[in-house]
């Protein structure tokens, strides 16, 4: 399938309307226009406004309003349009959404699937680009799930929208046009379930969305130019972590260097760094690092190249790494 | 939307007489109209119930809804029963007429489990704490109804306060541009906690609101049962058929303190309590009943002996309830719990285990 990851995730959600009427696609701009990114372009016109329709301009109404018609029985798959306009509905994802199978004592089912186009890398506006994957992450009942390539976009999507969990669905914007992906032929994993996306004895770099490209694109740089070779571990779900995908790889290379783009601190690169120290510290070569954005807001597009951490900024960590002996 | 009348429906007299308000209108049988009396009279002696478990310890907390009867017990009895409420948590007479046993209830306030028992079995949502953010579940189970080729019709509670917050304003808005199968129904009680609804609006009314959202608005006289009944069977009614939300705003009054912990001499005056108390919705839905020859010692002795028994279950449901077992704090956050929550889960039990 040699798709981009706006079809791939168009396909799936036409697979899934097609399939099972209880779904439902809504929020702002995507019945009419199509969705500003292209996403559901056409969900309107094939499976008619009951089905797929716009919302009024409130983030914080659209997930409570999906919440709702989960009660009820529907399997809603909202739209936030952007990253930044989730913070609105924070409430209801954290107070309600995540809550509310526990508040029912395992009564109800919320299977929600929140879309949002997410992350940095494409040169946009302020509020346009945040990684808020670690508020979801913190959040006991939420699934938080990412793709990295437009394969894993169609798959998990659709694995998300069959799970009875409310899951917030990170669609990583930098990779939505990129197409003829080799990965595709990847088998498919489950939900929850992490992907090692090259092998590789020396280093374990844990990476997840738009970063695994670029934890890609370093391993092939490290062989050509070092001599070194990474294994990448593309997280695929942030929540629940697949803790013993990241282990097994750790224990074979006892190394470990985490990308992600969000801020460092309390990122989800601090999460895996204490996991790894607590549970294998005897297998360690080196102390776990993080190759992160800073600790400021996302910057202005002109400063946004340097800003995230790309193949550079990944290889001096693995360098780092490499520098730390037991002799 | 021209049909706003500020003046709120009523259809008794604060002396009990019948009085015309068109178009709203009772089409209730006489044993319908005593139902009414009895189920208020059991949500007061219930309530009793609860305040005094609460003194007694067997519960932390608990909301009284003394005065709120009529405005609770007249919406329910518009509504059928395959019609879904979203209460918030001081809608006690909703609960009991829906078939909720009082200890389901009871549950929340003594701390054994967050929103309650099996509420959702009766159509009815868990009791939510925060204020006003249920009012767009109850837009979104609405939406959900004709999807699901229902004609059921859904009702959030929400207080005068709620009107304040950005859910409540996200919500009207959202269910009047889709048409929802919605019912919006204030219990405005005058007072939230400590502030009084003249610094939670400048609106000359909380049903005026409505205009700006383009659905009707209604106010109706919260201590007047039948009023209260007539204004939910015909919003009912409207979303019912397709014509969309309506805002009802019931005119009543909290008697009771916010919860067993506020003191209200702190900020209201007993004049205003008085005032109030005189128009207390029991007696002069009495007053109606005996009016019309319907009341009777019967009548009493029926609604006595329902309370009774709700309050006899109320406490054994209560009365030194075990706590769920601590398992369960981990077995609902997912529909199955992860290998990491098992662990974690482990290590409660034992360290509970220790302490034994």
């Amino acid at each position: 399938m040699a798709a981009t990851m706006v079809e791939a995730i168009n396909t799936a959600l036409r697979e899934a309307m097609a399939e099972d009427e209880r779904v439902v696609v809504f929020g702002q701009d995507v019945a009419r226009q199509g969705g500003v990114f292209r996403v559901t372009e056409g969900l309107a016109e094939r499976f008619g406004p009951q089905r797929c329709f716009d919302t009024p301009l409130a983030e914080s109404a659209i997930v409570g309003v999906a919440l709702g018609m989960a009660m009820r029985g529907l399997r809603p798959v909202p739209e936030i349009q952007f990253d930044g306009f989730t913070y609105p509905a924070l409430d209801q994802i954290v107070s309600h959404l995540a809550k509310y199978r526990n508040r029912t004592r395992g009564q109800l089912s919320v299977p929600v699937t929140l879309r949002v186009p997410s992350f940095g890398g494409i040169g946009a506006v302020e509020h346009h680009s945040e990684s808020t994957e670690t508020f979801w992450a913190h959040t006991a009942g939420l699934r938080v799930v990412t793709p990295a390539t437009a394969a894993d976009a169609h798959a998990l999507l659709r694995q998300s929208i069959d799970c009875d969990d409310p899951v917030i669905f990170l669609e990583p914007k930098r990779r939505y046009w990129q197409s003829g992906d080799a990965t595709a032929e990847v088998p498919t994993a489950g939900l929850g379930q992490a992907l090692v996306r090259r092998s590789g004895t020396d280093v374990t770099v844990v990476a997840y969305g738009g970063t695994v490209g670029t934890a890609l694109d370093a391993a092939e740089t490290a062989r050509r130019e070092y001599g070194w070779e990474l294994e990448v571990v593309d997280l695929r779900s942030l929540a629940p972590l697949d803790f013993p995908a990241i282990a097994a790889s750790v224990s074979r290379t006892g190394r470990c260097v985490v990308l992600h783009e969000g801020p460092r601190t309390l990122g989800l690169g601090a999460e895996i760094a204490a996991r790894v120290q607590e549970e294998l510290f005897w297998d360690l070569e080196a102390p776990v690092l993080r190759v992160t954005g800073f600790d400021t807001p996302y910057p202005p597009a002109r400063w946004e190249k340097a800003w995230l951490p790309g193949v550079d900024r990944l290889l001096d960590s693995i360098d780092r790494s490499f520098g730390y002996s037991h002799d | 939307m021209a049909d706003f009348d500020p003046q709120p429906v009523a259809l008794i007299t604060p002396e009990g007489l019948p009085v015309d308000h068109p178009p709203f209108d009772v089409t209730l049988s006489s044993e319908e109209l005593t139902e009414l009396y009895e189920w208020m009279v059991v949500t007061r002696a219930v309530d009793a119930e609860f305040v005094n478990l609460q003194r007694q310890g067997q519960l932390a907390l608990y909301p009284s809804c003394r005065g709120q009867e009529a405005a609770q017990v007249g919406c329910a009895a518009a509504l059928r029963r395959d019609d879904w409420l979203f209460p918030q948590y001081r809608e006690l007479g909703l609960f009991l007429m829906r078939g909720i046993p009082a200890s389901a209830v009871g549950a929340v306030w003594r701390g054994t489990w967050h929103g309650g028992w099996g509420f959702p079995e009766h159509a009815c949502a868990a009791m939510s704490i925060p204020i006003g953010t249920h009012a767009l579940h109850a837009v979104g189970a609405a939406m959900a109804a004709p999807r699901l080729g229902e004609d059921s019709v859904t009702v959030a509670f929400i207080g005068d306060g709620a009107t304040s917050e950005g859910d409540v304003h996200e919500a009207l808005n959202f269910a009047a541009v889709k048409a929802a199968p919605c019912v919006f129904y204030i219990q405005n009680n005058q007072w939230a906690i400590s502030v009084p609804l003249s610094e939670q609006t400048r609106a000359p009314s909380l049903a005026h609101k409505a205009v700006g959202y383009g659905m009707p608005g209604v106010r109706v006289d919260g201590n007047d049962v039948l009023a209260c009944w007539a204004v939910t069977e015909q919003a009912a009614a409207r979303a019912r058929s397709g014509g969309g939300p309506t805002l009802i705003e019931a005119v009543t009054y909290r008697l009771a303190p916010h919860t067993t912990s506020d003191d209200p001499t702190r900020y209201r005056t007993q004049d205003e309590v008085d005032h109030w108390e005189r128009l207390d919705p029991l007696p002069r839905y009495r007053r109606y009943l005996t009016h019309r020859g319907l009341w009777h010692e019967e009548v009493e002795d029926r609604a006595r002996d329902r309370a009774a028994r709700m309050c006899a279950e109320l406490r054994d449901g209560v009365f030194d309830a075990p706590d769920v077992p601590p398992s369960e704090l981990f077995a609902h956050v997912l529909h199955e719990p992860t290998k990491d929550l098992l662990e974690q889960s482990g290590q409660l039990l034992a360290e509970l285990s220790r302490k034994e």
